[in-house]
Parts: C-alpha cells; structure tokens; sequence
C-alpha cells in the first residue's frame, strides 16, 4: 500500500486528524531540506508536501513565491530542480518513512516528462503528485503515468467547487483531496471555519471514501483546531516557511520547525 | 463551430489553472456563447465599435513608404485611430459587456506597456466598473505616460515587483488577484493567451480588424492581399488581423516577434525560439529552459516583452498556415522613424516591429501585390524609449 493511502488508514484507525505540512524543496538550501523534513515528521507531521520551485508559482502568496526564489537562486534548486528535488526525497528515505507528495506546477513536470518523472519519483521514495494548475480535464496523461509508478493524484477542491464538479474530481483521484479553504493564494486572507465545514459537509457525499485535507490561510494552532473535527487533515505551509525562515542557522530552522509542528499536532488531536 | 471553441488548437491551449478559476472560466464560456447568438449583445457591441471607440477605422495607402521601399503596395490599417490609441479596446468593449452580463463589479487586467491597462480603465469609466491594473516595476518606468493616464482614469495601478518586474509577472499577480476575489471580480485578459475561453473570446473581439480591413481592401484594390503583416506579443492584434484570412490560402500570414538584442541574446522570439510548454493557464510555445523555469524575455518594447504566445499561434505555426519572423530593437527603432518620415505616423513600439519587417519584404514583392499592416498602436507612449535610445546612438 501507498505510504499516503496507508497513513489515512492508520488515521481513521485511531480516530485522528492529520497534520500536513508544506516545505519548498531547496529553501533555504537544498542539503537542508531533509534534515527540515525529518525534523518535522518526527515533532508529528504526518505527511510532507514537499514544493518544488518554479519560476511563475501563480497560485501562491509571496511567502511561499519568496520560499521559491531563494530556493532557485541561494539554495542551488537551479539548475536540474527536479533531479535535485528527488535526491532530497532519496535521502529522506535512507531512514524516514513519513509520505511524501511533490507539490508543484505543471511546466516544470512537463519539461521532465511525466513518465520520466513518475518512475523516477517512485524510485526515489516519494508517494504522490498534487499539481496545481492541472485540473482533471487536463490531467490524463499525468494520471496515467502517476497511476504506473504507485503515485497518488492529490486534487484540488476549492470554495468554488460545485458538489457534481467534485464527483468528477473525486472520479481520477487517489490519496486525499485537498479543500483549499479560501478563494485566494497560499497563505492570504482571512479564513472563516464555520464556511469551510459547511462547504465541506455538502461536498463530501461526492467524494466517496477520499480523504479530505484542508489548507490554504491555515497559519495559526487555533485554526488548525478549529478545522481538525471537520477535516481528516489540516494543511499548513505558508506559516511553517515562515517559522522557518527566522532561524539563524540549519540547527535553529529545525528546532523553530519542530517546535511549530508540535503546536500545530496538538492542535489536531486536541479535539479528539 | 469557431476554431477552438472546444478549447484546443491542435495540441495547444486549454485550461490548466488552479480548480478555484474553474467555475468562472466555466461561466464565461457560457455567457461568451449565448452572447455570441444574441442580437441584443451583437447590437449594443456594434454601436460601441462605432460610437465609442470610433470604428471602421481607417485604411491608409502608404504611398511614400511604398514608393521608397519600391515592392508591394502597403496599406496600414489604422487601429491608433481608435479611442485610446490601439487595438486593445476593441477587446476591452467585449469583455466589459460580457462583465455586466456575468452581474460582475469590478474588472482587473495586467498590461505590458499600458495600452490595455489604459483602454480597461477606459471601459471601467464607462461602464462604471472599479477596475485595478497590475503592471511590472519595469514597465510602469519605461511607460509612465499611460500609467499617469490609467490614474486619470480611475484605475488603482498595482506596481508588480515580483519575477523579472514585466508583462509576465504582472500576469502571476492578476491571475493571484482574480483567485482572491473571482466572485465579484472579471479578469480582462488583453490578449489571446491564457486559459479557455480567452483565446477564443479576444480573438473573436478582435477579429473586427481582419474584417474590415478585407472589406475595405476590396473596395479599394478589387481583391485580397497577398500578405498579412502583424507584430506578435501575445498575439491579439495579429489574430485579429489574421482571422478573416485564414481560410484564404491565397493570403500569406506573417507574424513579427520581438528579436530583442537579437536571438543570441536576450529576446522575446516566443514562436521562433521556443517549446511546448505551459504558462498562464495554456499549452503553447514558451521561453523556458530544460528545468521548466520561464525563461526571462527581453524587448525595447514593453507589449512584445513576454515570454509565452497565445496557442493559436503556436498551432498557426506548427501547422504551416502562418510564418513568422523576428525584428531587433535596433531595426523596430528604425522602423519607428521610417514610418514618421515617410507617412507621418509616430506608431507604438510594438508596430514599429511590424514596420521594419515590412521594410525587408516590401522590396521582394511585385509592384502589383499588396501588404495589409496592422498598424496596432500609436506612439505617443514610447517618446520616452525612443528620445532615449536615439540620444545613446541607435540610429
């Protein structure tokens, strides 16, 4: 079984709400980045999507644009990114098996190869793919050959999402679905608990027995415990960059990442 | 059915955004089709066209130019006539009823040297929209005249300091403002790149150039041109010249990219040099490298700097219907004074590309064939650019 497919399961078993969190592949340093993840898998985290960088991240807030450009230019992600992303995610594995879904843009992944990166992304360790500008109209080429390497297709559902829009999306998904939780980029606005679930309760008869994780604006423990009762997952990304920016050296990011992720876990199972 | 109405062009356009967009891309292909049959919209646009933005608009013989360049006869449509000074509006008018029609607010747009930043403010007044335009740092500096006049109008001009601070980037901020607000809010997109429906919606909008000028050349000369002439940024202007041509193999269809400082160096040849890729919402030809990072496009003139092309193009190319060509700073800068001095007509930058490619193949053609231009925008904005890069030595 899939290490994502596996962790809902292990999840639903004991009743919790998991933590998702989000880190740029390369931010601050690329021979920092699996250090960053173990350090949040073991404070709780548990699942990682791991961001690959792009040039023209169109759908994220400047925290995550920002996360991005450095990892392009100080962080050495340029060139061969994605080659350097997946070693990351081979050296995670050497003795951390927390799943792991590439998060990115489609370009990038075209200029690759979908099947070339598929294969090689299952040969390096990781569990699934969440693109962001591919919506399932033009997904079947990625799904094909995310479906011949073991990978989820994570999809997204948004605010706008109209319940027979979310059967056909539910229809070429594996893993989790990933509500974003407000109209707007990552990290922005002002995100409103109460809209979400009841968005939630409407879309969730489409979407069968799929997981679903929320995310987008989710930056605070609070909101992660308002979230936690109506989600099988909460995502945090923007807030965590930003946790981990203010550290002073590799040692101190991964402390100010694990003490963030241990407040956000807690969060989770405190409604439990 | 209209050439890429189910959303692809051979292998290239679609819809590859974030799923939020998805419903109102979905709503204004709705509402871009029923308007499409509703004589009530084809009325009210019409009047617009003509009352407002003041169409037909003219088609000038350029009767020194052809002289001197001693080849085809040349004839300019002239879309700097039209209120506001290009070709944007026809574009802008469009999408605006289409807004009212959607029950929409508020309009947003990105611009690259401000002629659609200025000609959606225009319709915002008019129609009374609120309207924010996002502009690159660079652009909002090389162009700070339409700036100044976007202001004038109403307009919040939002300074993208993001990416390389141009067309591209003030793109990434309009698509990330419309993700935000796409309840209330319409994105006029001002050329026919981006996601379904807009290539097919701005080409449809601004096909009214290809249709006129064809009328009024057979009016004139009897028959159709043997080139169609247009310079390509994104590639509005150029679709809508083209468009009534198409299905006329006898009509040559050339396309003019920005060669920058030449395609060694720093450019913005999208179609000439670049791959199949992906960027703001469509499959096209793209400037990116083999990591899929957009590549950063350079050209004197702020419309043609963008590093993607709208598909249609990509597939007019691939399959060997339209050519295209490229221009340097260097010779649109000539093209510029050219086509002052010998026709009295200070263009846009972008034209001016048009113009000096014009100037290479006016001289290989019979003195009987016939060149149709469009002659996309008027100058006004770029005195700046130019004084400048005359007074380092260009000319």
């Amino acid at each position: 079984m899939n290490r994502v497919d596996r962790c809902f399961v292990d999840l639903r078993q004991k009743q919790e709400t998991g933590l998702i969190v989000y880190l740029t592949a390369g931010d601050p340093h690329h021979r920092e980045t699996a250090e960053l993840v173990r350090a949040v898998s073991h404070a709780g985290a548990d699942l990682v999507e791991l961001g690959i960088p792009f040039s023209d991240p169109a759908a994220d807030g400047p925290v995550i644009q920002r996360a991005m450009e450095r990892a392009l230019s100080c962080g050495e992600m340029a060139p061969h990114t994605i080659e350097k992303a997946l070693s990351i995610v081979a050296d995670i594995r050497r003795d951390c098996e927390v799943p792991i879904a590439l998060f990115g843009y489609a370009n990038p992944m075209l200029q690759f190869g979908y099947t070339r990166l598929c294969s090689d992304a299952e040969r390096a360790g990781a569990d699934g793919l969440l693109v962001v500008d591919v919506p399932p109209e033009e997904s079947a080429d990625l799904d094909a050959a995310a479906r011949a390497s073991n990978l989820v297709r994570v999809p997204l559902l948004a605010p706008t999402t109209t319940v027979q829009r979310a059967a056909k999306i539910a229809a070429c998904a594996s893993g989790f679905a990933y509500y974003v939780a407000l109209a707007g980029v990552t990290g922005a606005g002002t995100l409103r608990p109460s809209e979400v679930a009841e968005h939630l309760q409407t879309l969730r008869p489409a979407l069968g027995n799929l997981p679903i994780a929320v995310g987008f604006g989710v930056k605070t423990a609070e909101q992660v415990r308002a979230l936690a009762p109506h989600a099988d997952a909460v995502v945090v990304g923007s807030a965590l960059v930003e946790a981990i920016r203010t550290g002073k050296d590799p040692a101190d990011r991964c402390a100010h990442a694990a003490q963030f992720v241990r407040k956000l876990k807690d969060a989770c199972l405190s409604h439990v | 059915m209209l050439r890429g109405e189910n959303g692809y062009f051979g292998e290239f356009g679609g819809r590859f955004v974030a799923e939020t967009l998805i419903p109102a891309l979905e709503e204004l292909e709705t509402t871009f089709r029923e308007a499409r049959n509703d004589p009530k919209f084809l009325a009210e646009l019409e009047a617009l066209l003509s009352d407002y933005v003041g169409r037909p608009s003219a088609l000038t013989f350029a009767a020194r130019l052809t002289a001197e360049l001693g080849g085809a006869k040349i004839y300019l449509k002239r879309e700097d006539l039209n209120h506001t000074g290009a070709h944007k509006i026809n574009n802008c008018v469009g999408q605006a009823l289409l807004a009212r029609r959607m029950g929409k607010s508020r309009l947003i747009a990105e611009t690259g040297a401000g002629q659609h930043g200025v000609a959606t403010a225009t319709v915002a007044a008019h129609f009374g929209f609120s309207c924010e335009i996002f502009m690159g740092a660079e652009d909002v500096q090389r162009q700070a005249h339409n700036v100044f006049r976007m202001r004038l109008l109403g307009a919040k001009v939002n300074v993208v300091e993001s990416g390389t601070r141009t067309l591209k980037d003030a793109m990434n901020e309009a698509m990330r403002e419309w993700l935000a607000r796409v309840s209330d809010t319409h994105y006029v997109i001002g050329s026919v790149a981006g996601p379904h429906p807009y290539p097919l919606l701005v080409r449809e909008f601004q096909s009214v150039i290809g249709k006129e000028a064809k009328h009024q050349l057979l009016e004139r000369e009897g028959r159709l041109p043997d080139v169609c002439v247009a310079c390509v940024g994104g590639g509005s202007n150029a679709m809508g010249l083209f468009d009534a041509f198409v299905d006329d193999p006898g009509v040559a269809l050339h396309g003019v990219e920005a060669a920058g400082e030449g395609l060694a160096g720093r450019h913005a040849a999208t179609l000439s040099c670049g791959r199949v890729g992906i960027l703001h919402g469509s499959k096209s030809l793209v400037l990116t490298d083999d990591d899929g990072q957009i590549l950063p496009a350079h050209s004197i003139s702020a419309g043609l700097d963008y590093p993607g092309v709208g598909p249609e193009h990509a597939w007019l190319k691939q399959s060997g219907r339209a050519h295209y060509f490229s221009i340097t700073d260097e010779e649109a800068l000539r093209g510029f004074s050219r086509l002052g001095r010998s026709e009295g007509i200070l263009c846009a930058l972008e034209t001016a590309h048009a113009i000096a490619y014009v100037e290479k193949l006016a001289p290989t053609l019979r003195s009987d064939q016939l060149i149709g231009v469009s002659l996309s925008g008027r100058g006004d904005k770029d005195i700046q650019t130019v004084t400048a890069a005359f007074s380092k030595g260009a000319q």
